[in-house]
Formats: structure tokens, C-alpha cells, sequence
């Protein structure tokens, strides 16, 4: 039996249907196609953030997720591979995108292969990925993969000319290295605090005050 | 099994009203609610500490040292005593002469207080908050239980050939409940030196109550104080009652939208239905309040909070009737029937079990 990898894809698209979410699907189906090649068997899943708006705004007034939420922040904790994908409002991405890594556990992405994605009205605003996207997942400590792809509405094709193909070919080698980075890695098992705690002997000497000098 | 209230001293507006109580009013209160609170039965009364407004309650002890001259009975403790901000050697004094004043009716809860600032106010810093659970309290552990000690740590100025007075009574220290919503390593604490374990149990989900207490019973157990059903616990809970259910709700709801600590937030039926808060007729809180020991296993101590966002004080001296006589009957019976027989008493001061005809806990 091959062995399977979870990759989960994030969307932050307001509309219904978005061009975000176009994007994450083709980005989730490079992908998906790429493992394969690794012959590795992806279990993909797509999350919705606007299904969980309501849900994020009442986790920040309360600190604790509805079990919705919590089962996507699970999914998100628990995968082996991320694709993260925002529309690109007012030079950054979304409220709704940065709520909900705002309320993800801290480390939970830590050396996490994740692709980048955005989505906006033109291409002025491509390199919101890399001064806005790509700071905020090096600090939560993730593996962001070199090629992040963004969609202006042009990219899609304008009616009667052809797109020029270098979005797909973008999503393409993006999703290449996403599932190199994930075919590289073992499978992921968040670690469990509750299931293996440490001693709390070993907790007291790791308090014993220092010599001095010994710092 | 015991039965009580805690209070965190909020002085919050009363929304319906607009009214804000002051500070003396908010003090008297909970003075209030604490002697009143002997009178309908109840085991245990819990003041918090806090040193922000807008809490009035930065002193526990000279609160729970007037209850313990008007009362005659009722447990005093702490909900919770903050065992990182305040100086181990000052609670190690505290308490104790608490416990002589108070014949013994006195325990308390630690915890570590989660507003940032709070601790820089008093000289230290909220990243060591959990070294600082368990360097004070190794420390606090000693006081009570070695008349002279020699000790030197991290966060604290070294102390040589000091003894901390009054001795408990008797020799006894208080009894200690460590408090914590989701910290692995206070569970650990707390199983590390056979003390109980305190889940608030309000404002947020089951499953953190859960996991908390399944952790601190595996650990008790793994560090030889006996059967993980032989553990401690305690637990929160958060109720507004009236005869009728639909009331209840009705009532309770303006005081749920404004209430700082969920405001704005989810609605009152989600929020009912994502944590222990029961809103409803005393028969629904006694069906609630049963449910918990299905998920925590029979435990030792249940606390109330019924005195908080804005709810004018008439109305939380009903809630405290209300409990008194139509639901903690009730809920002894019914947790009686249901645990086994050698289910373990929270330990209580042996003056305590003395004054009660030799029969530990309250019955």
C-alpha cells in the first residue's frame, strides 16, 4: 500500500464561487498529481475560512473554538503539507485569513512544507506573498516552499485571449516543490502533551538555579 | 462532596440599569454572598485575587479573615491565589494565620493569573509563569512542613535559617488545589504532590475540563498516591436559575450580551451548549451539575459562580437560595447514590472533621 500524506488547503475567499478558491483547487490538484508520481497516495481537504467566520470572531471574544472550528484547526495542525491561499486586500491579505492563523496554537506549523498563494484585481500587488505572506508563516516557524503563486484576474484569460500559460506553469513547479518537501518529510504526528507528559522531577531540576559564571 | 460559591469581585455595570456598584458596595457583597452562603448550607466560599480593576479583591485573606469571624462552618478558600506574582514566604504567613483564626476552615487554590501586566507590576515576568508555579510553591511546600529552612532559587532572594510563623495549626498545612484550564504542567503539579486539582469549568469547553483532570488522575497514580479514583478534584461551574426556565433565560440574557468576559460573542444557546454554564430551572441545573462526574469521574468539590456580570446583588442572593435549598439538597443525594462508597472526601483540617462529630467532609 502506498504511503499517505494529508495536505490541507486554506482559502480565504469571501465570494462564492472566488478566484481563491479556484486557485487552491488547481493547487491542490498539482499537488495531489505530483505525490502520486512520488507514489505517495495525498488525502486532500480543502477549508472554507468563510464557513468559519462567525466561528473565528467568537473565538477571539471568547478564547475557545466552536467544535467546527476546532475540527479545521485540527486538520491544519495535523497535516503533512499546507497550501494557504488569501485575496490581497489593501496591500496585505485578508482580516478573515490572518484571524485564523491568529488562532492556531503558536507552533503548530513549525517546519511545515506550506505553498503561498494569492489571489487580487492586478499584478501591482503580486509581492504582497513575499513582504506579507511569507514573514507571517516564517515566524509561526513553517517550511514555506521558494515558488508562491498569485493570480491576477488576468491570468485566468480574457474573454477572447488566451491566458499566456505561465500561471499554470507557476502552479505547476510551486505544487512540484510543495510535495518534494512533503515526500521528504515523515509523516507528521503532533506531538501530545497529555498523552506523554514530562516528569515533573525533571521539570524542578531544570530549575535548580546555575553556578554562577555558568550561563 | 462539597458545595460552594466563588466569586471573582467584578465590578461590572449592571447593563439593564446601567449602574455601576462601587467598590465598597462590590466588598460588601461578596461579604455577603460569603455569610449567606454558610447560612443556606453551603460547604465552601472561594474569593479571588486581583490586582487590576475592574476586581476589588487584592486582599483575600483580610476578606476571608472577617468571614472567618462571622461564621462558624463554612470552608474558606481562594479562586484563586496567585502563586506567581505574590511572595511564597507571604502566603506560607498568610494562610496559616488564616487556618489559627479560622479553626482550621481554611484552604486555598493556586493558580497564575493570566494578565500580562500584573506581573511586571510585582517584579516578574508572565513568560516564566510556569517555572514561577513551581519554584514558589516547592518553596510554600517547605514552609509549611520544615520549621527551619535553607533555601535559594531563581526568582526569589535566598533564604537562610528562616521560619515561616505562625506554624500551620496543629501541624497541619492547608490543604492546596492547584487551578489550571489547560496547562499540562500544572495537572502534573498538582499529581506530583498528591494535592488536588481545580478545573474552573466555566467559560470554556468540557473537553479542556476533561482532559486536565484524566491527565492529573493518571499522574497521581503514577507517583504512588494511590488509584486514580482515590485523586482530588475539584470543579467550577457557572448557573442562573428561575422557577421557570423560559425566565431564566429572559432574565440572564442582556447580562450575557454585556458580560465582559463573552460579550459580543457567541450567543447565550451556543454558548450554553459549548460550556458548563446552565441557564434554566433549578431542575435543569440539578440535571447539568449530574453530568459532570460522567466525564471528570466522582469528584470532591463543586463551586458556584452566580455573582458576576452586573447581576445586582437581590438578585444573587436569590441564585444563592435558590442553590441553597432546591438544588444542593438535591444534588448530595444524587451524587451519593451514584459513587462508590469509597470515593475519597476533599481532605479538610482535622479540627474541621472534629467539629462536624468525626465524619470528614460535609456529609
Amino acid at each position: 500500500m502506498a504511503p499517505t500524506r494529508s495536505l490541507v488547503a486554506v482559502s480565504a475567499g469571501l465570494q462564492v464561487p472566488s478566484s481563491t478558491r479556484l486557485l487552491a483547487d488547481r493547487l491542490v490538484a498539482a499537488t495531489e498529481r505530483h505525490l502520486r508520481d512520488a507514489g505517495i497516495e495525498p488525502v486532500a481537504r480543502v477549508i472554507e475560512l468563510r464557513d468559519h467566520a462567525q466561528d473565528l470572531s467568537n473565538h477571539l471574544v471568547t478564547g475557545f473554538p466552536s467544535p467546527t472550528l476546532q475540527a479545521a484547526i485540527d486538520a491544519v495542525a495535523r497535516a503533512d503539507g499546507l497550501i494557504v491561499a488569501s485575496p490581497i486586500f489593501n496591500a496585505s491579505y485578508s482580516g478573515l485569513f490572518k484571524t485564523f492563523f491568529d488562532v492556531i496554537e503558536h507552533d503548530s506549523l513549525e517546519g511545515r512544507p506550506v505553498l503561498l498563494a494569492a489571489t487580487g484585481g492586478t499584478a501591482r500587488h503580486s509581492l504582497a506573498l513575499e513582504h506579507a505572506l511569507r514573514p507571517l508563516f516564517s515566524y509561526l516557524g513553517a517550511d514555506t516552499v521558494r515558488t508562491a503563486v498569485y493570480a491576477a484576474s488576468e491570468d485566468w484569460g480574457r474573454s477572447g485571449v488566451p491566458a499566456d500559460g505561465s500561471l499554470v506553469q507557476r502552479m505547476d513547479r510551486a505544487s512540484r516543490e510543495l510535495a518534494a518537501a512533503m515526500a521528504a518529510r515523515e509523516a507528521h504526528s503532533p506531538p501530545d502533551a497529555f498523552s506523554d507528559p514530562e516528569s515533573f522531577e525533571q521539570m524542578l531540576r531544570d530549575l535548580e538555579p546555575r553556578q554562577a559564571g555558568d550561563n | 462532596m462539597q458545595f460552594g460559591v466563588f466569586t471573582v469581585g467584578d465590578v461590572t455595570p449592571d447593563p439593564t440599569t446601567g449602574r455601576t456598584p462601587t467598590e465598597e458596595e462590590r466588598i460588601r457583597s461578596m461579604i455577603e454572598l460569603a455569610l449567606r452562603a454558610e447560612d443556606v448550607g453551603m460547604d465552601v466560599v472561594a474569593f479571588g485575587e486581583h490586582h487590576n480593576p475592574p476586581f476589588v479583591p487584592s486582599s483575600p485573606t483580610t476578606m476571608l479573615g472577617y468571614v472567618a469571624a462571622r461564621t462558624n462552618r463554612i470552608i474558606l478558600s481562594t479562586a484563586t491565589t496567585l502563586i506567581t506574582t505574590n511572595d511564597p514566604v507571604k502566603i506560607a504567613e498568610d494562610y496559616a494565620m488564616l487556618q489559627h483564626l479560622a479553626d482550621g476552615r481554611a484552604d486555598l487554590m493556586l493558580g497564575r493569573g493570566n494578565t500580562g501586566p500584573v506581573y511586571p507590576w510585582f517584579g516578574q515576568d508572565i513568560r516564566n509563569g510556569i517555572q514561577l508555579a513551581f519554584e514558589n510553591y516547592a518553596l510554600l511546600h517547605r514552609l509549611w512542613r520544615e520549621d527551619v529552612v535553607d533555601w535559594e532559587g531563581q526568582f526569589r532572594t535566598p533564604l537562610t535559617g528562616f521560619t515561616s510563623t505562625p506554624r500551620p495549626l496543629d501541624g497541619v498545612p492547608p490543604f492546596v488545589w492547584h487551578g489550571s484550564i489547560r496547562s499540562p504542567e500544572i495537572a502534573e503539579q498538582a499529581a506530583y504532590y498528591g494535592d488536588g486539582f481545580f478545573h474552573n469549568h466555566i467559560f470554556w469547553p468540557k473537553e479542556h475540563t476533561q482532559q486536565m483532570v484524566a491527565l492529573y488522575r493518571r499522574r497521581f497514580e503514577h507517583y504512588g498516591h494511590g488509584p486514580a479514583d482515590k485523586a482530588i478534584v475539584g470543579l467550577g461551574g457557572q448557573v442562573f436559575m428561575r422557577p421557570n426556565s423560559q425566565d431564566a433565560i429572559r432574565e440572564f440574557r442582556p447580562y450575557f450580551d454585556e458580560a465582559p468576559v463573552y460579550g459580543g460573542g457567541p450567543s447565550l444557546e451556543d454558548f450554553t451548549a459549548q460550556t458548563p454554564l446552565t441557564v434554566g430551572s433549578p431542575q435543569e441545573v440539578i440535571d447539568r451539575t449530574l453530568t459532570f462526574r460522567e466525564y471528570v469521574g466522582d469528584y470532591q468539590r463543586q463551586l458556584f459562580l452566580i455573582d458576576h456580570a452586573g447581576l445586582p446583588r437581590s438578585v444573587v442572593l436569590e441564585q444563592l437560595d435558590m442553590l441553597g435549598e432546591l438544588v444542593i439538597p438535591v444534588l448530595r443525594r444524587e451524587f451519593a447514590a451514584r459513587r462508590p462508597p469509597n470515593t475519597p472526601d476533599a481532605p479538610v483540617h482535622p479540627r474541621v472533621t472534629a467539629a462536624l462529630g468525626g465524619v470528614a467532609g460535609a456529609a
